[in-house]
Order: C-alpha cells, then structure tokens, then sequence
C-alpha cells in the first residue's frame, strides 16, 4: 500500500532543478506528482515517478543525492472537505502528518493527496478501516 | 615619547652584541635544562658553544607549533613549575592547543615590552586604558592589561562582549585608548550610532588592535569611524603574547620589533633558508630573554618583511612589515585562531558526516564570517528539511562550543566542492580582496 518516493537534495542555484527534469525526461521516465521543500540554502525535491528504480539510478550516476521514502497516496473526491475529514481522522489518532502535497486527476472527479506520516503503517491502517482509497504504488506510477 | 629609551634606541652593533650575549645564554640554559632541546640540538650536531655570531643562529634547530603540542602541556617549560607563576593556552580542541607558561620575570618583562608599546602607539601614564581584548587564556587581555598597568595608565579592564555596555563605558569613563581586534573597533562604531553615542565626539585618540590581520583600508576606515589613530600591534602566544611587536605612531610605517627580546629572522616557507633583506619570508623568533618557555627559531607562519632601516621616531630596532597573509591555513576569526583540522573533528564527531568541507570566510560590514560548506551524503540525507537543519545547527553548536566562534553551516550537494589536486583546499578567504 505505500508508495515509493524519490527525495533528491538539491542546492538553491539557478538550474539546479532542470538538470533534474533533464535527466529523468532522457531517461524517459515521467513525473507523476512533485514537490519542493527548500530553505534559503537549499531544497529538497520529492518525486513520485513512472520508474523509481530508473530514476534513481540515473540521478545517483549524475552525483545527485536521492533518498527512498514510503509515502501513503490516497483519493478523495474533489470537493471541499475532502482533505479536511482525512486530517480529522488523523489527528484523532494522534498521526502526525510530516508533509504532504497533492495534485488532481485529469478527470477532475477525483485529488490524490500524497503524505508522508510519522507512523506509516499505523497511518495506513486507520485510513482503510474508514474505508478511505489508498492507491498502491504501481496503480499510481502509471495512472 | 620611548618608554625605555636606552634599549629602544641601541645602536645597532651594541643591540646586536647584546643580542648575542643573550642568544649565547639561552642555548646554554635550554640544553641544560629542556631535554627536547637537547635532544634537537644533539640531532642536528650543534652545541651551544657553535653560537659565536648571531648568524650562527642559523645553525640551530627550527621549533613549530606541532612541537608544543606535541609537548603538551609543560614540555617545554625550561623551569621547575613552582617558578612558573602563569599559564596561558591558545584556543583549540585536543591536539591543537598550546600551552605556555611565565615566570615572575617574564610577566615583569611582558607588562614592560607592552608599556612600550602603548607609549610607541602614543599613549601615556596620565591616559585611560579600555582594554577589550578578551581576558583568561588568552594572552591579549592580562598581556595589554599588564603592560598598561605597568605604564602606569588607568586600566578599564573590559574584557570581551557586551559591546552595548562597553560604548556605554567609552562614553561614561572617557578613556584615551582602546585594546581590541580592529573589526572589534568598527563594530563598537557602529553600535554606538546606534545607541546615539558618536565615537568620534569621545576623547578617545589611540586604538591598539592586534589578534587578527587586517589591511591599512581598514585602518583608513576605522580612523574615520573611530576619530582616532589606529596602531597594529603583534605578537603571538607561544612568543610572548601581545608586545612582540607595535607600529609607532610617529611614522605608522611598520611595526617595531622588540629585537632586545626576540631575535627575529625571515626564512623562505619551504626551504628554511634566510630570505635577502628586503623579501618577504616566513617570520622566526628566538626568545632571547624568556625564562618559563624560551622557543628557538620559532616558525610563525606568518609572512613579512624585514626592515632595519632607521625611523624617524627615534627607534633603532628592525621594523616588520603588516602581516596579512601566513605560510599554513590558520584562521584568524574575529580574534580567535581556527584550524580547518579542528572543524574537520567537529564534523567527523557530528554522526554522518563525512569531512568533504570547505571554509569561506569573508567579511561582512565590519565582522569577519564564516561559513562552513558541507556536503550532504546518503546517510546525513532525509527528505525532511526539520532533519537537515537539525544537523546544521548541530554543527554549528559544536564549533561555537569547541572553538568559540560562529560560524554558518550550509549543507551543500555532494562532490559541489572543488577538488583540487592533492592537498584539498579548505579554506576561501574573501576578506582582503575587493
């Protein structure tokens, strides 16, 4: 049920973060949801992508620092309060939400909400005894 | 005005006559008396009495400061303990700090070598000292506290710190002069703007400053700033401390070594040889006078020229040129000595990092910074930034704790730090260009 993340460190000077997207797109391997953290010194980049193993190796062999990341993808439709009745769910259970982000479905019915939980395991099983959809990995590398 | 007259004004045959004699003794009192160097002399097949002119100085062995260390911590003391009556050390963590140890007559003789100074820089007995220079350890407190006592100025024996407290005091108390680094100076300047307290409108006329290179703009400077004269002095703990040598008011051209004292050679860096009279070189002491730890051709590392040239306020000893560069990679940061070796502990210490780092120091206003750049690697890596940072600041809490300055720590990406061929370079000194 968890998703791989890709976490790349990345230092704040121009460019930086096309030489990412330069390698991944000759590698061919598509981004499926991004996000960057940064500080006045420097970022970080997480990345769920069409080939983790790929993209990884790739980025690795062009001297970037990567990190894997179990993250837990879940939908909900696109409407208000989606996102807050997952929180709610979460903070009753004393889960702490590290950081999260998301982004929505081209058919526009449905969010993925991506979070990275303090209790991964713990986060995932009390979103599916509320019946909440969790998308496993290798339904959202390629959707 | 000369403090001690006769000695400041020798002719230079009776100085180095003098010089002699006392090189003479020393070697006697220092293979009697410290087996390490006895063991030099020995190894190097000199013996005290190879010394019959002073150039034969040249025959003797060089000492480094990885000697002291290595002697950590009375190894080179050339008296019983009991005739040591204090000890001062430099900054460092283990293995790099020096210890050093006085005799009633050394500190006798350190507060006159620094009463001269003050006089030299224009001080006088009816003066008002507001001495800055950290106190403790650290020769440049009790060393400048000392000599202006021993001149028999009123001494304001500040220390480091509270900088809103000591404008407050320069205003209240009036001295005359100031002991501090120079970019402690500027900083009191502005500080003082901001508490509507105009330095330049104080009595104040002499500032000392020593403990960190600085470059003659920032004298121009802070002889603006200030309102005031600004005189170098120099001197180093294994040596003495502050007092080995001063810039005299009279000519501001050079700074006047106390060759009564220290018999000072320039060497080139790498072969050891003495450079022409004129050329820059590597600056050696020989203590000639000192009881508790006398040091034989002592490499300061630091790079000047020599110049024995008379000058025109009277004085007859040889004069050294500012120094603003030095032969290995110590730092000097707002007074405090810093080894790149000593950062590259903290972070070997510092879980998951490996010691791939560089120094940049520059100057910001009028306060020295440094930064230190690390790189990241897979298992300092998170993707959380709340992780990171608590490395860096955990970073930078040990080298304010270890080393007493503050520095900034950035986290940089791997293999980001130029490697240069073999030795790697550490340090980026942006604080005397441009």
């Amino acid at each position: 049920m968890k998703v791989d993340q890709l976490s790349i460190f990345l230092e704040n000077r121009a460019g930086r973060l096309a030489e990412v997207t330069q390698i991944l797109s000759e590698a061919g391997v598509n981004i499926r949801a991004l996000s960057l953290a940064d500080t006045s010194d420097f970022g970080i980049l997480r990345l769920i992508v069409s080939d983790f193993e790929k993209a990884k190796d790739k980025l690795k062999a062009a001297g970037f620092t990567v990190g894997r990341t179990s993250v837990v993808a879940v939908e909900v439709n696109d409407q208000p309060g989606g996102l807050h009745n997952i929180l709610g769910m979460l903070q009753a259970a004393g889960i702490n939400v590290e950081y999260m982000y998301a982004f929505v479905q081209q058919s526009g019915n449905s969010a993925v909400l991506i979070f990275r939980f303090d209790r991964t395991d713990q986060g995932i099983e009390l979103l599916s005894k509320n019946n909440i959809t969790i998308i496993p990995g290798d339904k959202l590398y390629t959707m | 005005m000369i403090y001690d007259v006769k000695n400041e004004t020798l002719p230079r045959e009776e100085l180095e006559a003098l010089q002699l004699r006392r090189l003479q003794a020393l070697c006697e009192r220092v293979y009697a008396n410290v087996p390490f160097y006895k063991k030099k002399f020995d190894e190097k097949g000199v013996k005290p009495q190879d010394i019959k002119t002073l150039k034969d100085v040249r025959l003797l062995p060089f000492t480094i400061k990885q000697d002291l260390r290595d002697q950590y911590p009375f190894g080179l003391f050339a008296v019983p303990k009991d005739q040591i009556v204090r000890i001062h050390s430099s900054s460092g963590t283990t293995g790099t700090a020096t210890v050093v140890g006085y005799t009633k007559r050394d500190i006798e003789n350190w507060g006159k070598l620094v009463a001269r100074c003050l006089m030299a820089a224009g001080a006088s007995a009816s003066d008002t000292v507001h001495n800055a220079y950290g106190y403790g350890l650290f020769t440049g407190g009790l060393g400048a506290h000392y000599g202006a006592e021993t001149l028999g100025a009123t001494v304001v024996p500040m220390s480091g710190g509270s900088t809103r407290r000591q404008v407050t005091l320069l205003k209240d108390f009036a001295p005359n002069v100031i002991c501090c680094t120079p970019s402690y100076a500027l900083f009191l300047a502005e500080t003082g703007l901001e508490l509507g307290i105009d330095i330049r409108e104080l009595p104040l006329r002499i500032g000392i400053f020593g403990a960190e290179p600085w470059t003659n703009e920032m004298r121009v400077e802070i002889e603006k700033k200030l309102g005031i004269t600004a005189i170098d002095i120099y001197g180093l703990s294994e040596v003495m401390g502050p007092g080995v040598a001063i810039e005299c008011a009279a000519a501001q051209d050079g700074l006047h070594i106390q060759e009564d004292h220290f018999l000072a050679e320039t060497i080139n860096p790498v072969t050891g040889e003495p450079v022409a009279p004129g050329e820059e070189g590597e600056l050696v002491f020989t203590t000639l006078t000192k009881e508790g730890i006398p040091l034989i051709r002592y490499r300061t590392r630091d790079l000047t020229v020599l110049n024995t040239t008379p000058c025109k306020c009277g004085r007859t000893t040889a004069r050294m040129k500012r120094v603003t560069g030095r032969s290995d990679d110590m730092l000097i940061i707002r007074g405090v000595n810093v080894f790149p070796s000593q950062i590259e502990s903290i972070l070997i210490d510092t879980e998951g990092l490996t010691p791939h780092y560089q120094l940049i120091v520059e100057r910001q206003g009028n306060l020295d910074t440094l930064e230190v750049r690390v790189e990241v690697n897979e298992a300092l890596f998170s993707d959380e930034i709340k992780s990171l940072q608590r490395v860096e600041s955990k970073v930078m809490k040990n080298i304010k704790e270890f080393l007493g300055v503050t520095a900034k720590v950035k986290l940089v990406e791997p293999k980001s730090i130029e490697r240069s061929l073999g030795k790697a370079k550490r340090i980026i000194d942006n604080r005397n260009k441009g």
